[in-house]
């Protein structure tokens, strides 16, 4: 019974995507929709695989990373090499790009998941600082004038990149390795007590994270004809733990929302950029003081349409069941 | 003996960092919380320092004062509005508001004034070239190094000899028995966010006067590194602070007259990261055992 349950909820929410899917297309297609907001939703479809990526090294995982950014930046820059100076395909780029940024999240992980809290935030930080300097310094990809690339990011990549996300995601979470990543959040030592290797599993989500915070940057370097490693800085960061936070930390469907719900407003604050910037960290503060726990808390939004209707899985957002 | 030029540079450089570190590590060391608004509360004090000269009109050391307390003052709002609040929350959602003030601070200035940059006048200090052993000293430098230590000894008084000072390492020691005894807690927290803020300020002040141009956003690298001085020296230790600035601007130095001067940003994160693996505690700080 359960599984027909699962299977259910799995058809529906395949069904959901194909008709999302299908239905921007068309409007892009049709013209309906003009390049800005095409822009517009390529963009919320970025910061939906940053904020799942994030999600599941802060919210799953409870480790305090604010170099994001650096992540984003490796990915963004080794796409674009692969696409642009070795004139491979688009696909190989963002495979390579989110390789090479997991590489890099190996790298920093292994060292610095020792630290906890305040000194592992200060020391991601550190990392996307260093990342950004050494893009700086490196004449092959342009130094700090940046690197241009061909625009190659269209909605069919970006829908493909969001769904493999948050499928790939949701289910590390839901498996048995997710739940060891949630008892370290709940309290590190209980969880070494019980027998679970922290540290493997702390870089195994540091490294999934930064896959995907990888791809996510290879669809960005080709969306904006120009990268530059003044684009990446811990500014970016915060851009991205936003997400997370408001959404609530441990909300996958939660950092969704947030994510789109934001590059909205940023969207239409584009031309004041410190207004978007006060109101970010206004939103920061007051969330803190009176809902630190982020609007959904640890809940999805699954769970909220499966109280009112009594065992049917019914499922308001196709993202959040898979 | 363009080394020893360079290392004059690093220490004037240092003491910047150390000033700024000592609010680092005093607020850590009483309230467990890294301030990331703390660089820019330098930020605000090197505006203050820049309005009182060229609007009032005032000399540097007047102006050094004003920022101070102006500096003090904003510290303490800092405090009592967005961090007591937080008394009792996690660590992390109180370093969610921390990152939060600091981007309303810089964001909030660039919405007030707009982002372009200021220069302080150059004629502020007489900056006489000094000769010792063969080698031209900039006198603001001296000027400037003089400042910073006589503003640290000041805050070894006042943290040794004061009773705010005693209450200020008692709470730090140990906050609930301090309370017991009878300190008001509030109090002394909202005492080192304004001792913090002010050296914050002067500093501000100091890297205005040296390094001439000032912006909204100029707080953030100092005040990371500043912070990575404060781990440095082993974080929530005074002297630790004092002694991880002046090394960081040292390395700082040393790095640039390597020929490196573009991955110098990088130097002070590397540091960091190695401190932070192979030495947690710091130069100063001593090994503590976690507890269950």
């Amino acid at each position: 019974m359960t599984i027909f349950k699962q299977s259910k909820g799995f058809w529906l929410s395949v069904l959901l995507s194909f008709i999302l899917f299908t239905v921007v297309q068309l409007l892009l297609t049709g013209g309906i929709l003009n390049s800005y907001y095409e822009n517009m939703i390529i963009f919320m479809g970025i910061n939906i695989i940053l904020a799942v990526s994030l999600h599941l090294i802060i919210g799953i995982t409870g480790q305090f990373s604010i170099g994001h950014a650096g992540f984003l930046a490796v990915g963004a820059f080794a796409s674009a090499v692969i696409t642009m100076k070795f004139e491979m395909p688009l696909f190989a780029g963002l495979l390579v790009g989110g390789i090479v940024a997991a590489l890099a999240g190996m790298l920093i992980g292994i060292p610095t998941l020792r630290l906890k809290g305040d000194y592992l935030a200060i020391a991601t930080l550190g990392f996307g600082e260093i990342v950004r300097i050494v893009f700086l310094n490196i004449d092959y990809i342009g130094g700090a004038s940046g690197m241009q690339v061909t625009h190659m990011t269209t909605w069919p990549w970006v829908f493909g990149c969001i769904l493999i996300t948050i499928l790939v995601i949701r289910n590390f979470t839901n498996s048995s390795h997710g739940r060891a990543c949630i008892s370290i959040r709940e309290d590190e030592t209980a969880a070494d007590a019980m027998g679970i290797n922290t540290t493997y599993y702390k870089v195994a989500a540091f490294v999934i994270g930064a896959f995907f915070a990888g791809i996510a940057g290879g669809l960005w370097a080709h969306n904006f004809y120009i990268i530059q490693p003044s684009n990446f800085g811990f500014l970016k960061s915060f851009d991205i733990l936003i997400f997370v936070v408001l959404g609530g930390l441990g909300s996958l469907s939660g950092a969704v929302l947030a994510a789109i719900v934001l590059t909205i407003v940023s969207t239409f604050l584009q031309d004041y950029p410190e207004t978007r910037m006060l109101f970010y960290s206004l939103i920061l503060i007051v969330m803190m003081i009176y809902r630190p726990q982020g609007l959904m808390g640890t809940r999805e939004l699954t769970s909220l349409f499966k109280r009112k209707t009594k065992g049917g899985s019914k499922d308001g957002n196709h993202h959040t069941t898979a | 003996m363009e080394l020893f030029q360079q290392l004059v540079n690093g220490i004037s450089l240092g003491s910047i960092y150390a000033l700024i570190a000592l609010g680092y590590t005093m607020v850590y060391g009483i309230v467990k919380l890294i301030n990331f608004a703390h660089g820019d509360v330098f930020m605000v004090g090197a505006f203050i320092g820049f309005y009182s000269i060229t609007v009032l009109d005032l000399s540097f050391f007047p102006a050094l004062l004003i920022s101070m307390a102006a500096c003090a003052v904003f510290g303490v709002i800092i405090e009592r509005i967005a961090y007591k609040p937080l008394r009792n929350a996690t660590r992390i959602a109180a370093l969610i508001t921390a990152i939060g003030v600091s981007l309303m601070i810089e964001n909030g200035m660039i919405f007030i004034r707009g982002a372009q940059l200021e220069a302080y006048p150059t004629n502020l200090l007489p900056s006489e070239n000094i000769d010792i052993f063969g080698v031209s000293i900039k006198s603001q430098s001296l000027l400037i190094l003089g400042v910073s230590l006589v503003l640290m000894m000041i805050l070894q008084i006042i943290v040794h000899k004061t009773k705010i000072g005693k209450a200020m390492r008692a709470v730090s020691y140990d906050a609930e028995a301090a309370k017991l005894m009878g300190i008001n807690v509030n109090n002394t927290i909202s005492a080192t966010f304004a001792i913090g803020s002010a050296l914050a300020g002067a500093a501000g002040v100091i890297f205005g006067t040296y390094y001439i141009k000032i912006e909204p956003l100029m707080g953030v690298l100092p005040g990371l590194k500043a912070f990575v001085a404060a781990v440095l020296g082993g974080i929530g230790i005074i002297p630790g602070a004092m002694v991880g600035g002046l090394l960081l601007g040292l390395i700082e130095a040393l790095v640039s007259a390597a020929g490196f001067s573009l991955w110098r940003d990088a130097a002070a994160f590397v540091v960091l990261i190695l401190i932070l693996i192979f030495l947690p505690q710091g130069l100063f700080g001593k090994n503590k055992r976690e507890k269950v």
